[in-house]
């Protein structure tokens, strides 16, 4: 509110907005895109058909027919995202196995950082990770909170699909898969939940804003909460 | 993939918009009514339609009896037709919706492509009357070969003028890397005046993605919904179906357009679909000698005494 600048308003194409609140993955910046996430849901604005929140803006699709670039952006304006009351932040703990079969870039993350595998395991498990955004595909969770000392470029050519549950690492960020792709980042650990059941509410594992920690399990407890039903995080 | 053909069937049948239907590309369709007849209709591209082997025309309603194939299979022009049946198919939603997201195996029938074998239900009102079979003149989905507009942004700041003017006097070629989730061009390279990552971002449809120095790659119906790669512009709504139904090999241009020409378009072409229902022309079952000729489907005519 107070000393913050005002957003860029960006079309993209006749049928979305993007309001751009900075560049960069940086806490206060998400912040503004899911109060204004929320103060949008909230006001119901005629013709808007989705909100998608990134790390740093928020795009709105909304139907040519029924609204207007410049109507849209004026409407926006005058939402008050601050007098939205704000969902509080919950925090959720995800068991993550790191040994073999199910961290299968562990040891080739190891050279490239010139660190052993069990450091590279106490600081990812360590962290306080922060849920940025949700994209990719459907229920991968971005998160942000990696340890600098993890931080390992993109892969130059994309690796094999990786399992559902994945916990993946590139470019200083890191990630849930949820469904198997393709992925030009690297896997370290495996979760035994169901990062994303369209049949669940909620679908996902945590709301943009939410906090994660990773508990570590072993192989056997792996193997053990994956023959259950295993359909949320505790917390 | 071409939303104008799938509203043209759909408004042909006296569907609700939002009904869904069978998505067909150039690998082609065949299908018949099960239980009793059923009133169906087809549009998009210039596919080869048949009924049990006898042509028909690219756009048409017709009512399809039991024991009557009807085929699609990728004719002269087009790469996506669409085709409805009038009550909708009829299968279960997920998330709200009937369609199929084939990557994550979610909607649609089971989450996967069609197969031969599958039965797909229909809703109410499959065996409303309409008393004769007719084509369907629809000159919106000619797949004109004017350049494609596109509305700049929002990254167009990431690309040097030079680069911005040589995109729109470039001819590309559409690849053999085109499908539901992105169509890849080639063509001339697109200069970067900046770096050529951003921090992900939200990806509209039409989305014209410069990955690299390589040539575009624009977002299609499946794309994800964000991206970390500059957005340069972004084709307009009333455009996307022409280019979607362009095949690897096809080339075209593309050029500048506001939003509000963006708009228009989008205006114009709703107007246009509107009148498919005053647009039906009843449709002759057998094709005439003439007919055949004049569509290059028979060498020559032996003059027979049925020729007038």
């Amino acid at each position: 509110m107070t000393g913050e600048t005002a957003p860029r308003y960006l079309p993209a194409g006749e049928a979305a907005l993007v309001v751009e609140f900075g560049e960069r993955i940086d806490e206060a910046i998400n912040d503004r895109v899911v109060a204004l996430d929320q103060a949008v849901t909230a006001a119901q604005l005629a013709g808007v058909v989705e909100t998608v929140p990134t790390y740093r803006s928020l795009m709105i699709h909304f139907d040519p027919r029924r609204t207007s670039t410049s109507a849209l952006i004026d409407a926006v304006r005058v939402l008050n995202p601050a007098s939205v009351p704000r969902k509080p932040p919950r925090h959720r703990a995800i068991p993550v196995c790191y040994d073999p079969p199910f961290a299968e870039d562990l040891g080739e993350v190891a050279s490239i950082l010139g660190l052993t595998q069990q450091d590279i395991v106490a600081l990812h498990c360590g962290a306080l990770y922060r849920v940025y955004m949700y994209g990719f595909a459907p229920g991968f969770t971005f998160l942000g909170g990696l340890p600098d000392a993890l931080a390992i470029p993109r892969r130059a050519t994309p690796r094999p699909p990786v399992p559902p549950g994945s916990l993946l690492i590139a470019g200083g960020q890191a990630l849930i898969a949820s469904i198997s792709m393709p992925t030009g980042w690297y896997q370290i650990g495996r979760t035994p939940v169901r990062v994303f059941d369209q049949t669940r509410d909620p679908m996902v594992l945590a709301g943009i804003g939410d906090t994660i920690r990773f508990e570590r399990i072993d192989a056997a407890d792996f193997v053990e909460l994956s023959a259950q039903a295993p359909s949320r995080a505790d917390g | 993939m071409d939303r104008a053909a799938f509203q043209t069937v759909a408004l042909a049948l006296g569907n609700d918009p939002k009904a869904a239907a069978i998505e067909i590309s150039v690998g082609g369709l065949s299908l018949c009514a099960e239980e009793g007849a059923l009133v169906v209709a087809f549009a998009g591209g210039d596919f080869d339609w048949r009924r049990d082997g006898r042509p028909l025309p690219p756009a048409a309603r017709l009512t399809l009896r039991p024991g009557e194939v009807l085929s699609a299979r990728a004719g002269r022009a087009g790469a996506w037709t669409y085709a409805g049946v009038a009550g909708g198919v009829d299968t279960p939603t997920e998330m709200g919706s009937r369609s199929t997201h084939v990557r994550s195996g979610i909607g649609g029938l089971d989450g996967r492509m069609l197969r031969a074998g599958d039965i797909l239900p229909v809703g109410p009102g499959a065996a409303a009357g309409f008393a004769t079979d007719a084509e369907i003149d629809a000159p919106w989905l000619d797949g004109r070969r004017d350049p494609i507009r596109v509305v700049l942004g929002p990254q167009d700041d990431y690309f040097t003028p030079a680069a911005l003017a040589g995109f729109f006097e470039t001819d590309f070629t559409l690849t053999q890397a085109a499908d539901r989730m992105a169509y890849r061009f080639d063509g001339a390279t697109i200069a970067h005046a900046r770096g050529h990552d951003i921090v992900s971002d939200g990806v509209a449809l039409g989305a014209i993605q410069i990955v690299g120095d390589r040539a575009p790659l624009v977002l299609m119906a499946d794309r994800q919904p964000t991206g970390g790669y500059p957005k340069l512009g972004h084709v307009i709504l009333a455009d996307i179906g022409n280019l979607a139904q362009m095949r690897p090999g096809e080339i075209c241009r593309f050029r500048r357009a506001s939003l509000d020409e963006a708009r228009a378009a989008l205006r114009e072409m709703d107007h246009a679909i509107m009148t498919t229902t005053a647009r039906l022309r009843p449709l002759r079952r057998e094709m005439t000698p003439a007919w055949l000729l004049a569509n290059n489907l028979i060498d020559g005519v032996v003059k027979s005494p049925e020729e007038r």
